[in-house]
């Protein structure tokens, strides 16, 4: 389809699926008549009924587990927690129980669900919708952890992740929700198979491992880079767990040089994970350390627009990070 | 206040299991499902206390509301969701007593988990017993959720939840039944109240003498059963299951009970309890009572109650002699089943 938000593109996803698939159902606070908060089920309650897209109630443990109790018995629901900054409530379920399934079964029973959250800030969405959680669930073996920062990669990745056979946590920018347009693929042909990451931009100076909303704002900064004469290159993840490791170890091997960019706070972020990976696996081929470009270690991002913009990262922050790598 | 509770007394004089629809046959059956999860149990006790086995988690006192509740089900078609304690719910479900001993033991063959979970931490796929982890409580929502997917596929299976009455102060209780009530599913809510939780006595669990008063906020039934009559139980829980089964929703079951030993094989209840308080109770064993009423009707001879007797030794001993010289999982075992397909490390 011409022309689709990344709002637009998840909606398209979930239609063709439920489409496709009787077995996938959508379910969580205000998806039916409303359509969603960002309307990201727009249209679906009319088109597949109230029981197919049903209005839960106010209580994310009750979304996820209830999503839980129709997957083990044959359904394939996609749960929706309204910002990602909810489903801790949903948490013990989510890391006890749904990530558990198939392990404590031995194999018996297994959670083919996906629960969808808006993350991250940019948004005046203070500090209760601003969150970026994605650390929380990747340190969870038996999730699936998805990050897209496309209109054709989130309408791709979802497909693939309401068929993945395991549970997965996918996690959509709201910041970008409306962001940009782009022509997205139909059906088959959209469909992007979890654990790829793509090779944004191509420089040959330094390398730049991001996902989500950051991608855009690294971009802009290795623009600024460049006119500088240092050529970045940026690597998109999307999918958080499992993630493409060798597609940033050949980068590194070819720049010598990496830094990781994310939206959340600093410390124990999944850029820690991607910086001790890459620390670890490319050492040999490293002429500094692998930088961690991030958030500050403050509770949450502040309503204040001035504290908002102090909190998040932006070209000027990124570009100055990737300068101290690349002159290191 | 208990407006909507009503307390089954126990009536009907020595055809009782008759007038409840059971034949004497099925009467007997309950009846020694009860006896094999006791003398699991018991055995499960000598063997950690011969220090041949870590840890033991028990159904004793509780079969009669195991049993009975579990009873009022088509194994195989409706569900259940148990808890830790709920031997006797798996077994009618299928479940035997070698399966019991291969998780006590931790085997690799253990059907509930592989060896990769404590016992009493119940599931399989082919008998419909959820899955179910320790945090208490969290299975209250999977089987609602379990109870609106027989909804939306237009059957008319049951799922029995079980729970203890610490459990009833978790929020996924009330989240639970809130959602159960709304949809009017066909979940049957079971407690079996067995007084306290670990140490913690139901008088500082909540303010109510009856948990089966809350289910009117959540606009179905609540009931009190006296859940050492296993009769009582099966009488209740059909009257739930049946009501489920019709579409009219949920129902609140509390079985009054009590537990026989320590919360497990860890835990040592004469700290928090009177000895004198579980000597009383064990004269309202839910088995001997049970056993009491089947002589007096007429349909437990001595003959019977002998075959029943051998029949259950000898699984305990075979399945007791199996699962311990069973092998243990291997290390590869650790890292199967993650997911589907395993990824890459």
């Amino acid at each position: 389809m011409p022309d689709r938000t990344l709002v637009q593109a998840v909606r398209d996803a979930l239609y063709e699926e439920m489409e496709r698939d009787d077995r996938v159902c959508v379910l969580g606070q205000d998806v039916g008549l409303k359509g969603g908060v960002f309307k990201a089920t727009e249209g679906l309650q009319q088109r597949f009924g109230a029981q197919r897209v049903l209005d839960m109630p106010l209580a994310e443990s009750s979304i996820a587990a209830v999503a839980q109790g129709l997957a083990l018995e044959g359904f394939l629901p996609v749960a929706e927690m309204q910002f990602a900054d909810y489903s801790y409530p949903a948490f013990n379920q989510i890391v006890n129980e749904i990530a558990k399934m198939r392990y404590r079964s031995n194999g018996d029973f297994s959670c083919p669900l996906v629960i969808r959250a808006p993350t991250g800030g940019g948004v005046r969405g203070a500090l209760y919708h601003s969150q970026s959680p994605e650390a929380f669930y990747c340190h969870v073996p038996g999730l699936k952890v998805v990050l897209p920062s496309t209109p054709a990669d989130a309408k791709g990745l979802l497909k693939a992740a309401i068929r993945d056979p395991d549970p997965v946590i996918f996690l959509e920018p709201k910041k970008l929700y409306r962001a940009e347009r782009q022509d997205v693929a139909d059906g088959e042909a959209a469909v992007r198979p979890l654990g790829s990451a793509t090779v944004v931009r191509v420089g040959v100076d330094l390398t730049a491992v991001t996902y989500g909303y950051m991608r855009a704002v690294t971009a802009q900064a290795a623009a600024r880079l460049s006119q500088d004469g240092i050529e970045v290159e940026i690597i998109d993840l999307r999918t958080l767990r499992p993630w493409d490791v060798e597609t940033c170890v050949r980068s590194i091997e070819k720049t010598g040089r990496a830094a990781v960019v994310y939206e959340a706070n600093r410390t124990g972020g999944f850029g820690a994970e991607i910086t001790a990976e890459l620390a670890e696996r490319c050492f040999a081929s490293l002429d500094a350390p692998v930088s961690r470009i991030a958030s500050p270690d403050v509770p949450a991002m502040p309503f204040s627009a001035s504290l908002e913009h102090a909190f998040m990262l932006n070209p000027d922050k990124v570009a100055d990070g990737l300068r101290r790598v690349a002159r290191y | 206040m208990a407006l909507k509770t009503t307390e089954v007394e126990a009536k009907g004089g020595p055809s009782r299991h008759r007038s409840l629809g059971l034949s004497d046959e099925q009467a007997l059956r309950i009846y020694e499902v009860m006896r094999l999860a006791r003398a699991v149990d018991e055995r499960m006790w000598l063997i950690n206390r011969q220090g041949r086995a870590p840890f033991v988690i028990s159904c004793q006192g509780q079969e009669g509301a195991q049993v009975g509740t579990a009873a009022a089900l088509r194994p195989g078609y409706d569900w259940v969701a148990p808890y830790y304690r709920d031997a006797g719910v798996v077994l009618w479900f299928g479940m035997t007593a070698r399966d019991q001993m291969l998780s006590f033991f931790a085997r690799r063959e253990d059907p509930n988990s592989g060896g990769r979970q404590m016992p009493g931490h119940f599931g399989s796929r082919r008998l419909h017993i959820v899955t179910g982890g320790s945090p208490v409580a969290t299975q209250l929502l999977h089987a609602a959720g379990v109870a609106l997917a027989s909804k939306q596929r237009h059957e008319d299976a049951v799922t029995n939840v079980y729970f203890g009455e610490g459990s009833a102060s978790q929020g996924d209780t009330h989240e639970a039944m809130n959602f159960a009530g709304i949809h009017k599913l066909a979940v049957v809510f079971i407690c079996e109240n067995n007084g306290y939780a670990i140490s913690v006595p139901q008088s500082r669990q909540m303010a109510i003498a009856n948990l089966a008063d809350r289910a009117a906020g959540y606009g179905f039934p609540g009931v009190v059963v006296d859940g050492n009559d296993v009769l009582a139980c099966y009488e209740v829980a059909r009257q739930a299951v049946e009501r489920a089964r019709r579409g009219e929703g949920p129902t609140l079951i509390e079985a009054k009970t009590y537990r026989f030993t320590a919360h497990s094989s860890d835990d040592d209840d004469k700290r928090y309890r009177q000895a004198e308080e579980v000597a009383i109770w064990r004269q309202k064993d839910p088995i001997q009572r049970y056993a009491r009423y089947l002589r007096d009707a007429g349909t437990l001879t001595d003959e019977r109650e002998a075959e029943i007797t051998e029949r259950v030794t000898v699984q305990v001993d075979e399945a007791t002699e199996y699962a311990e010289q069973a092998p243990d999982p291997t290390p590869d075992d650790l890292t199967t089943f993650v997911y589907k397909q395993e990824l890459p490390s």
